[in-house]
């Protein structure tokens, strides 16, 4: 288990006060917060900052982590690393409402499982007596939406064990994927939250869709843009191209006289729906090297003979 | 061979409404704190005159960043409304940016 540095995450000295410290958490939390943040790693930081304010901002845990610390100065490892697995399901509440379930193994080391702030069974959630649903992300790759496919789902959910600790339960899910849904769109999955406490009713499960990044598809709600490499020659002389798509391969027809910047619409290949989405072709002219002497003949040819001026707008 | 269960779901979208107890369910929330986010103009019901209120897909999501932003950075629900705004103004322009 790695020792972790609170106060380096949060960015301050040993002996900050606990003014100093909401500060610093508050200012970090803004910066990382899943929902503000674009940087890649933000709900990382941001579940390791909640984890040090966690510790930091009460007394005793404070306390007790900082006599922790000087005694483990010393280098020793902790062995494993954190586990932040993702797929984690999580009820309700925030980023940080994961609870201790959602902590590093060193946390739950010091402070035991059931200590989390406001996790998911905190006084709303454990003595409500609804249901409760669950939410987690769930990645899939852009073909996916266009034929429904299975998906195999690893889910774990923290849960209250016999002993009163919490625990994570790990379960895999077999979901079909719904044609036509969209990055940023849910599916729900009725019945598949957690249990009401009388056990009668079952709360929903929802899914959050994100695509997995394509190398060469831009996705923009159900449209796709691509930008699609051409030789000087389909552009001018016009061509009819195999060109792969998340539906399948097509046969695309280059018009004659097209050029780099040339957009072409696919109507309907986009995501599937009511309506579909298009595909938006944009075409890059790719000019071949003078790597020989037939081609730099070739291109010699072309000089003598044409009258193109590439810069004509520019007066030159 | 195990026997695999292969379970459907449906996609909140446009079309979908959802109702109060959903969103409320949904969010872990009390309805009362719901109906503070529709003071607030978070989220609309479709038709005000129609009761009981039903929502569209997309409050979902307005909800539950509005909660989480609500727990995590102890903004209050004005502040929330405010930051959605802008979150959704920022995309928006990123949006934009990404077709120029």
């Amino acid at each position: 288990m790695e020792y972790k540095d609170y106060y380096k995450i949060m960015g301050l000295k040993r002996e900050a006060t606990q003014d100093e410290l909401k500060q610093a958490y508050r200012k970090l939390a803004r910066k990382y917060h899943p929902d503000v943040s674009k940087e890649s790693d933000a709900e990382v930081k941001f579940k390791e900052v909640g984890e040090a304010y966690e510790v930091l901002k009460d007394p005793e845990k404070r306390a007790a982590y900082d006599r922790l610390g000087a005694n483990w100065k010393a280098g020793q490892d902790f062995q494993s690393p954190p586990n932040w697995d993702s797929g984690f399901e999580f009820s309700g509440g925030g980023y940080t409402g994961t609870g201790a379930g959602g902590f590093s193994d060193f946390f739950e080391s010091l402070f035991g499982g059931g200590s989390g702030r406001g996790g998911p069974f905190n006084s709303n959630s454990h003595f409500n007596a609804r249901a409760q649903d669950h939410h987690s992300k769930v990645e899939i790759d852009l073909a996916d939406t266009y034929h429904g496919q299975k998906k195999s789902i690893r889910l774990q959910s923290p849960e209250y064990g016999e002993d009163g600790h919490v625990r994570l339960r790990q379960r895999t899910l077999n979901v079909k994927i719904p044609i036509g849904v969209q990055e940023g769109q849910q599916i729900r999955l009725v019945g598949q939250g957690a249990p009401s406490p009388d056990g009668k009713t079952k709360g929903d499960l929802y899914l959050e869709v994100c695509f997995k990044p394509h190398p060469f598809y831009r996705v923009e709600g159900r449209n796709l843009s691509m930008s699609l490499p051409v030789s000087p020659w389909e552009a001018a002389l016009g061509a009819t191209i195999k060109m792969p798509t998340p539906g399948g391969m097509i046969e695309l027809k280059i018009p004659a006289h097209s050029n780099s910047g040339t957009t072409l619409r696919l109507k309907g290949r986009g995501i599937p729906g009511e309506p579909a989405g298009d595909i938006y072709v944009t075409l890059s002219v790719m000019v071949p090297n003078a790597e020989n002497e037939q081609m730099q003949s070739l291109y010699e040819e072309m000089a003598r003979n044409t009258t193109f001026n590439p810069r004509a707008k520019m007066g030159v | 061979m195990t026997e695999q269960t292969v379970y459907s779901g449906i996609i909140v979208d446009d079309n979908t409404e959802l109702t109060l107890v959903q969103l409320s369910q949904a969010t872990g929330q009390p309805a009362e704190w719901v109906l503070e986010l529709v003071e607030e103009g978070i989220i609309e019901p479709i038709c005000r005159d129609s009761v009981p209120w039903s929502f569209h897909g997309w409050s979902l999501r307005r909800v539950r960043i509005a909660r989480r932003l609500e727990m995590d950075l102890g903004v209050n629900l004005a502040g929330a409304a405010l930051a959605l705004e802008l979150l959704e103004e920022v995309e928006d322009m990123r949006r934009r940016m990404r077709q120029m």
